[in-house]
């Protein structure tokens, strides 16, 4: 149950001579929110389609992960600067038709950027007649954190969920009784019950894909390599590198979540680069799972069903000569 | 809270740059448009909750029934022991029911898993049920008097963990008003349990019910007790048991503890008046269950109890809080 954090699950799931533990590192820093992870995920998984809902809190229609959405893009504005980018830089001099005439060869002629602003950064140009100055658009695609520590699969009294050889976290739909224990038990609020169907649904990482040796739909279709897969070994070293440089240039809101093989659930399978807190996307500052506690909890439970069975003793013993 | 619902992430940053310090520190967090960052249980209330309660009930009333057979206390032993079978076939029957596809319930028994209180409950659940209704059903008909003994003794050693195991199961979960209570919620339930089964009782002739009399009382005064620990423990993740649906369950439970145990002391001599007081205990008891259910669902709703907690770990393991 204290599972050693830094022990890869694929081991002590008892797989011998597995692949490497597979992940994904998603940079929300190059997401352009186009939602093609959503629908990829969707077509290659056939998940169902669900209702056309407009949240009408943003360009999010989507909401957050359950059973009908395996990634869910968030999308959030700001009036914060990104870094030390501007926003009142002027592009009136720039002829966006004769760019695009060019094709998508290197453009010859087009400025590299945009006039800049007149004066320092606090003078930028407001963008907008109500004297906003700063504006900034956050996406970042969400999905199951493939945890090393996972409640869900911990908890599933069916063995429904299984650690597979990559390390991944998977529901054999086969097996599920929709008993429902794994959607309170997650963390991060991504597993949960399809109405109709009464079982529970998460994200696979493609399962039959990877399988397959092919990279999971979700970001074989990221048209910016903001999803990217691969061993996690890797992924860990390439989001470090990118951290650094995203540093380096200013974006001092930049962080890791979910890469710390040490943080509550031994770290995630799938983690990110964050550009503000967690809580703002809709992630937990610091989840934990519940397994940890649970020796204490069995514990307990020992204890005070001792207590109750010495109660009742007392009670009859004690009350035996008042008959 | 009033950002309960509003709090958008730039709704955060307007407060951070307001500069006022109100004079109560408000729980500020930082949320995705007010959403619950949980996906918050799907489990019915009728069901999960009739679980809880029935299962104590049942439970505990094994080890009653026990009791009073070994120390002639006939009527008592007949009461308790149907009460243990009937009360552990609908705890049994509303885990079922609330199961996404209730034709699947065997395969629960594929595995035994330590890890998951769900596992271990079946496990306990599986070989109880049919125990104290082979035991209710010998102590009702007076047939098969050896076997009925037999399959009641091993009832009553399976009852108090029966009654206890509820408290991990919800307990182990990422609910913020669950997972909070788990040091105290496996006694609040066990002493929930007590109070209802001896309850149930109470509805035994006077002259036999004492024994269900003492349990009841401290049944009930270790609920309360229990409970206000816990809730005192919890801080800001108790506030859902204090407001709302599950505050007032809460209130009824706690109010009808009370009146029952001064009820079961008051008229020990009424057999009335005892099964009047017995009834008020089982009605705390599945008043305090639901009570602490939808106190679990409704923290899970609001992000503010998943944020704020969190970020105050957080703050706490770097040194900027006490
Ligand atoms: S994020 Fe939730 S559903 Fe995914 S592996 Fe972790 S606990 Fe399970
Ligand atoms: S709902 Fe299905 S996957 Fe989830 S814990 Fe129950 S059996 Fe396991």
């Amino acid at each position: 149950m204290a599972a050693a954090p830094h022990q890869d699950p694929a081991d002590r799931a008892g797989y011998a001579g597995h692949p490497p533990r597979m992940g994904f590192f998603t940079d929300t820093s190059v997401c352009i929110g186009c939602k093609a992870c959503e629908v990829a995920c969707k077509e290659w998984n056939a998940v169902p389609a669900d209702a056309l809902d407009l949240t009408g809190m943003s360009y999010d229609n989507t909401g957050g992960l359950g059973a009908d959405n395996w990634r869910h893009v968030a999308f959030i504005e700001q009036r914060r600067p990104l870094g030390t980018a501007h926003t009142g830089v002027s592009h009136d001099d720039l002829d966006v038709l004769a760019l695009a005439g060019q094709g998508t060869g290197a453009p010859e002629q087009a400025p590299a950027t945009g006039t800049p602003p007149a004066g320092d950064i606090g003078a930028d140009r407001p963008p907008q007649p109500d004297g906003r100055t700063e504006l900034r658009w956050l996406m970042s695609s969400d999905v199951c954190k493939h945890c090393t520590e996972a409640a869900c699969l911990d908890v599933c009294p069916t063995g429904s969920l299984f650690r597979t050889e990559f390390g991944t976290v998977v529901v054999q739909e086969d097996i599920c009784n929709g008993c429902g224990y794994c959607i309170p038990a997650c963390p991060y609020g991504v597993i949960d019950q399809r109405k109709d169907d009464g079982r529970a649904w998460k994200c696979t990482m493609c399962y039959d894909r990877l399988g397959a040796g092919l990279e999971p739909a979700c970001a074989k279709a990221c048209p910016t390599d903001s999803i990217q897969y691969g061993p996690l070994d890797e992924l860990r070293e390439r989001a470090d590198a990118r951290l650094r440089t995203l540093q380096d240039a200013g974006v001092d809101d930049a962080r890791l979540y979910g890469r710390d093989p040490t943080d509550g659930v031994g770290g995630d399978g799938a983690f990110f680069l964050l550009l503000d807190e967690p809580e703002t996307y809709g992630l937990p500052p610091d989840p934990v799972v519940t397994t940890r506690d649970l020796p204490g909890m069995w514990r307990r439970v020992g204890l005070a069903a001792g207590a109750l069975a010495a109660a009742a003793v007392a009670a009859f013993v004690t009350t035996r000569r008042s008959r | 809270m009033s950002h309960r619902s509003s709090a958008g992430p730039a709704d955060r940053t307007r407060r951070r740059r307001g500069g006022e310090q109100p004079m109560v520190p408000r729980a500020e967090f930082g949320s995705y448009y007010g959403k619950p960052i949980l996906n918050p249980p799907v489990w019915a209330a009728a069901d999960v909750g009739g679980y809880l309660f029935f299962g104590g009930l049942a439970g505990t009333s094994a080890v009653i029934a026990a009791g009073a057979r070994l120390t002639g206390r006939p009527r008592l032993a007949r009461l308790c022991a149907a009460g243990a079978a009937g009360a552990g076939g609908l705890s049994f029957a509303a885990l079922i029911h609330d199961l996404g596809r209730p034709d699947r319930f065997l395969n629960m028994l594929r595995v035994l898993k330590p890890t998951s209180p769900m596992s271990v409950g079946t496990w306990l659940l599986g070989p109880f049920v049919p125990l104290a209704g082979v035991a209710a059903a010998s102590a009702l008909t007076g047939r098969f008097r050896g076997l009925g003994r037999l399959a009641g003794t091993g009832a009553a050693v399976l009852g108090p963990a029966v009654s206890a195991y509820t408290g991990a199961l919800i307990a182990n979960t990422a609910v913020p008003a669950w997972h909070d209570a788990h040091r105290d919620l496996p006694f609040v339930f066990t002493a929930s349990s007590a109070a209802a089964a001896g309850g149930l009782g109470l509805f035994a002739p006077t002259r036999e019910s004492a024994p269900a009399r003492v349990l009841a009382i401290a049944g009930a005064g270790c609920e309360v007790l229990a409970f206000e620990r816990m809730r005192h423990r919890m801080g800001l993740t108790a506030e859902p048991y204090g407001t709302g649906r599950p505050g007032r369950l809460v209130r009824a439970g706690t109010v009808l503890s009370v009146a029952g145990a001064v009820g079961a002391v008051l008229g020990r001599r009424s057999r009335v008046a005892s099964a009047a007081s017995g009834a008020a205990l089982l009605a705390a008891s599945l008043c305090t269950r639901l009570g602490i259910f939808h106190g679990g669902v409704a923290s899970a709703e609001d992000p503010k109890y998943t944020v704020v907690p969190q970020r105050e770990r957080l703050r706490r393991s770097a040194g900027d809080l006490p």
